[in-house]
């Protein structure tokens, strides 16, 4: 099993609906986030394009977060989902920084933060909070390893692209364009 | 490529870095030293239902709540057509509204001490008894009609029947002439109906949707984004008209970057190449349309290439575009917008805009305009209001004439006294709308305010309002009462309830109790004849086969259709029109009958002065006017509003992404604070585009105070529709101010 995400560009209208929603259903404190919004423009008027993105931890395969930790609070648990766990962080931050993605950050309380797939709501068959609340539905959560899945459909039907690919960090997040 | 997707350029446009400051919901400090272990949150939750307040889309969702009695999220109601289960951004962090500390906590009643004007903090009784007091005298001075209720939001409703049974029939909300008022007339004078809300565009099944300075997506009505986004996947043809590169522009096939203040030119050249390479409806227009002849006949010279000229949109686009929509249609729609008073001939504009969706036969057909049902619940068996003696129009003789609803642009300036006029209003009751920018020419709005006996206002946050007025009344947010049914008209009709998730924070009330309050020390209680508001809902909802029970429980109830006519005019069935022929008057003999033109014409706007560029203002997905400006959850995505402008403006004037500047505008007004410039290419270079509702000067909003600057203040000049008193706002030039304009100076 190998949980993952594709994010549909074409649909996405950059609301930051995901940004509040991950943060009412994890009590992220105000001031921080797990997710955030991406706004690029190309050209010049009127040849433009635009192209938001929501974006979050990888929960790469092949996470140097993981790797780097002198604790093994940052841990893979089934399905991929990459976690940290609270009480043995210690803060030291190694793991901000071997992120690409720069998806971490440290909790008021000291902990190092970051996007859990909403893994209590996944455990109960339900789709992230972002994913759920998207006005757009420009978000699609489910199993890669299943090819009858709606994203494994989706990710041989469309184009997409992963983020920093060259870092090799193997992402499961990806972008419909 | 990569420097574009640094966290940096997260916090411009999310703003929620990570070097912010923690302000962790102070309900949620007992999850401090817990050990947050993903999804078990300590205590038991429970869903209460409610319908969103942060806009007016009013959609219907869960309030979840612990047994402690703190909220936790708010979550979307799956059954509901507002929102299918997705609330919007605005609607998910609406629980910011409740936590927001700097809330209106106690009804405060304007005192002199010491020579010095001060709020003193004052009971409910004392409150109550200061308004019915000046209520009084005014009626006995000048009628009961001189006492005005503004109002956006649910609280409108209870106090309207209040001042209803007092005498005055002058209740008016700003989202009539300041935003969709010129739509409604004109679709009525063709269709005999209005557009209402939500709109009741069938976007989900239209092959071709045309915006035209709509920008979907920015303005977060939520179902209608998520129609859209439904359109996409099915795949749609968009067309977007607008000078800036919007978000909904950015998902189009076709983006026409309009000169601003010329789309009724296009319009025009529109129906043109329509009529003239015979692409309408030819059946659908003998069977149902009116003046079809005349209309052929009024747009013979509205050729692309004259459009060409005005608009800068290529002639080969214009029949290009126009082609694309033949092809879809009747599958097409031609948006009618949302807030559309911009030039002052915008009824007119519109009417360009309902002929065209009559000539490709969208109205009643799928993927067009369909016809929303819905369901009443049983009205109260209240006595007769009584008949005022006169009404806003009288200040207005021969004009408006088809206004619908009351203009709150109109009763202000009857509340300036005037030689010619006895009638100028004594009293307001504001409620829920920030009248100091939600009006025009704000100059004009205080000098009306300086001449009231009485100024009420009623809300959750210490807006710029309230600080003018004699008493404030705190009113819990909706998280915290019940209101009136939702009654709304859709597809399928629906009826959903507001139930109080907590109780009221602080002093705060909800605003059924003081209207009842006020109605008592009226002698009016015989217009309140429920004890509670639930006993008042619960006889409502048994009229209608429900109960206060059972809504608690679904939260939303759909009906079915009594008529199976989503699509009435899909066969070309017979139909008759409320209007004056029957038809759809393309030919409105509405207009001509009280002596406006009865075929839409283009006239020129005035345009930027040199070294000045056009102000456009519009909204952005995370905020609601300025009523969120300090929502903590929704300041925390966005904290602030930008200037807009076009790289090669920017160099000429040596401008940086990120420089605060002042803007004035062409009668010399600046703004209160400087706002961030932000150079891209989404917008032309002859206009600058900032999203309204801050700028906040009121300091008791700790977040919003000082942040951007308000458009608001910008909009000194407006161009009045004659034909039903819109305020045109998008008539105002602005140019730039590097360094702080130094205070009295001329």
């Amino acid at each position: 099993m190998r949980y993952a995400m594709a994010i549909d560009t074409k649909k996405c209208v950059g609301c930051s609906d995901c940004v509040v929603a991950c943060q009412t259903e994890n009590n992220v404190p105000i001031g921080y986030c797990r997710d955030w919004v991406i706004e690029a423009t190309t050209g010049t008027y009127p040849d433009l394009s635009l192209e938001f993105r929501s974006e979050r931890c990888n929960h790469c395969s092949n996470a140097p977060c993981v790797r780097c930790c002198p604790t093994e609070a940052s841990h893979v648990v089934n399905g991929g989902i990459v976690l940290v766990d609270h009480n043995e962080c210690i803060g030291c931050k190694a793991c901000i920084e071997s992120c690409p993605y720069d998806a971490r950050f440290v909790h008021p309380e000291g902990y190092v933060d970051k996007c859990t797939f909403c893994i209590h709501r996944v455990e109960k068959g339900e789709n992230p909070a972002c994913v759920n609340v998207c006005p757009t539905k420009c978000m699609y959560f489910g199993d890669t390893d299943d090819s009858n899945s709606e994203i494994s459909k989706i990710l041989k039907k469309r184009k997409w692209k992963t983020l920093i690919p060259e870092a090799g960090t193997d992402p499961n997040i990806y972008y419909l364009i | 490529m990569d420097k574009d997707f640094s966290r940096r350029e997260f916090i411009k446009i999310s703003s929620a870095g990570l070097g912010g400051l923690a302000l962790s919901n102070p309900v949620f400090n007992w999850l401090k030293g817990e050990t947050m272990v993903p999804g078990v949150l300590p205590g038991t939750y429970k869903r209460v239902p409610t319908y969103c307040e942060v806009c007016f889309w009013k959609c219907a969702g869960w309030a979840h709540v612990n047994d402690q009695g703190e909220i936790w999220k708010l979550t979307g109601n799956h059954e509901d057509p507002h929102c299918n289960g997705r609330l919007c951004p605005r609607g998910t962090g609406g629980v910011g509204m409740y936590y927001d500390e700097d809330r209106l906590k106690t009804p405060l009643i304007r005192r002199i001490v010491n020579g010095k004007q001060v709020y003193r903090e004052a009971s409910w009784n004392e409150a109550f008894d200061y308004i019915a007091d000046k209520m009084k005298k005014i009626a006995d001075e000048h009628g009961p009609e001189c006492i005005a209720l503004f109002s956006h939001g649910s609280g409108g409703k209870h106090f309207g029947r209040m001042l209803k049974a007092f005498g005055s029939p002058n209740i008016t909300a700003p989202s009539y002439a300041q935003c969709r008022g010129p739509r409604e007339v004109a679709f009525f004078s063709t269709y005999g109906e209005g557009i209402g809300s939500p709109e009741r565009v069938d976007i989900r099944d239209t092959d071709c949707l045309v915006l035209i300075g709509s920008h979907i997506g920015e303005n977060m009505h939520n179902g209608q984004v998520q129609e859209m986004s439904d359109a996409i996947d099915k795949g749609a043809t968009i067309i977007t008209v607008d000078p800036r590169f919007s978000t909904a522009a950015s998902k189009s096939k076709h983006w026409l970057p309009i000169k601003p203040a010329t789309d009724m030119a296009l319009l025009l050249s529109w129906i043109n190449v329509i009529i003239n390479n015979e692409w309408y409806d030819k059946k659908y227009v003998e069977k149902y349309t009116f003046g079809f002849d005349e209309l052929k006949e009024h747009v013979k010279n509205f050729t692309p290439e004259w459009a060409y000229g005005i608009t800068t949109i290529k002639p080969h686009i214009i029949r290009k575009t126009a082609k694309v929509m033949a092809n879809a249609a009747p599958s097409v729609i031609i948006h009618p917008g949302r807030h559309v008073t911009w030039y002052g001939d915008d009824t007119q504009r519109l009417r360009a805009v309902a002929i065209l969706n009559a000539l490709l036969g969208s109205w009643g057909r799928r993927g067009g305009f369909y016809n929303p049902e819905k369901r009443n619940v049983a009205k109260l068996k209240l006595p007769k209001y009584p008949k005022p003696s006169k009404t806003w129009r009288d200040a207005f003789p021969e004009q408006y004439k088809l206004a619908h609803l009351a203009l709150a642009s109109g009763i202000c300036d009857a509340t300036i006294p005037t030689a010619e006029r006895d009638c100028s209003f004594k009293g307001w009751i504001v409620n829920g709308t920030n009248l100091i920018s939600t009006l025009p020419k704000p100059a004009n709005t205080l000098k009306a305010i300086q001449s009231l006996d009485l100024m009420v206002v009623v809300d959750t946050m210490p807006m710029e309002i309230t600080g003018y007025a004699d008493v404030v009344l705190p009113e819990c947010t909706y998280l915290e009462r019940y209101d009136n049914i939702r009654v709304s008209a859709h597809r399928e009709p629906t009826i959903a309830l507001r139930a109080p998730a907590v109780a009221p924070m602080y002093n705060s009330k909800p605003a059924w109790w003081m209207a009842k309050e006020l109605a008592n020390r009226l002698n009016l209680q015989d217009y309140f004849p429920f004890a509670t508001e639930e006993e008042e809902l619960d006889w409502q909802l048994k009229q209608v086969g429900s109960s206060l029970d059972e809504m608690k429980k679904i939260g939303m109830k759909k009906f079915d259709r009594e008529f199976d006519d989503v699509y009435p005019l899909e066969n070309l069935d017979d139909y008759e029109f409320n209007t004056n022929t029957g038809k759809i008057e393309l030919y409105s003999t509405a207009m001509e009958d009280e002596g406006y033109d009865p075929l839409p014409t283009y006239t020129p706007h005035e345009e930027p002065p040199e070294g000045f560029y056009r102000l456009n203002y519009g909204r952005a997905p995370m905020h609601t006017f300025s009523r969120t400006a300090n929502n903590p959850n929704l300041t925390d995505l966005m904290d602030e509003n930008s200037v807009w402008i076009n790289p090669k403006v920017a160099k000429e004037w040596d401008l940086a992404n990120g420089q605060k500047i002042w803007l004035e505008n062409q009668d010399g007004i600046v703004t209160s604070f400087p706002i961030k410039v932000r150079v891209t290419e989404r917008i032309r270079w002859d206009s600058v585009y900032m999203v309204h509702g801050f700028g906040h000067t009121d300091k008791r909003m700790k977040r919003a105070y000082g942040k951007g600057a308000s458009d608001s203040e910008l909009i000194t000049q407006t161009k009045i529709d004659p034909v039903m008193g819109g305020t045109g706002m998008r008539v105002n030039f602005v140019t730039f101010l590097t360094e702080a304009p130094i205070k009295g100076a001329v």
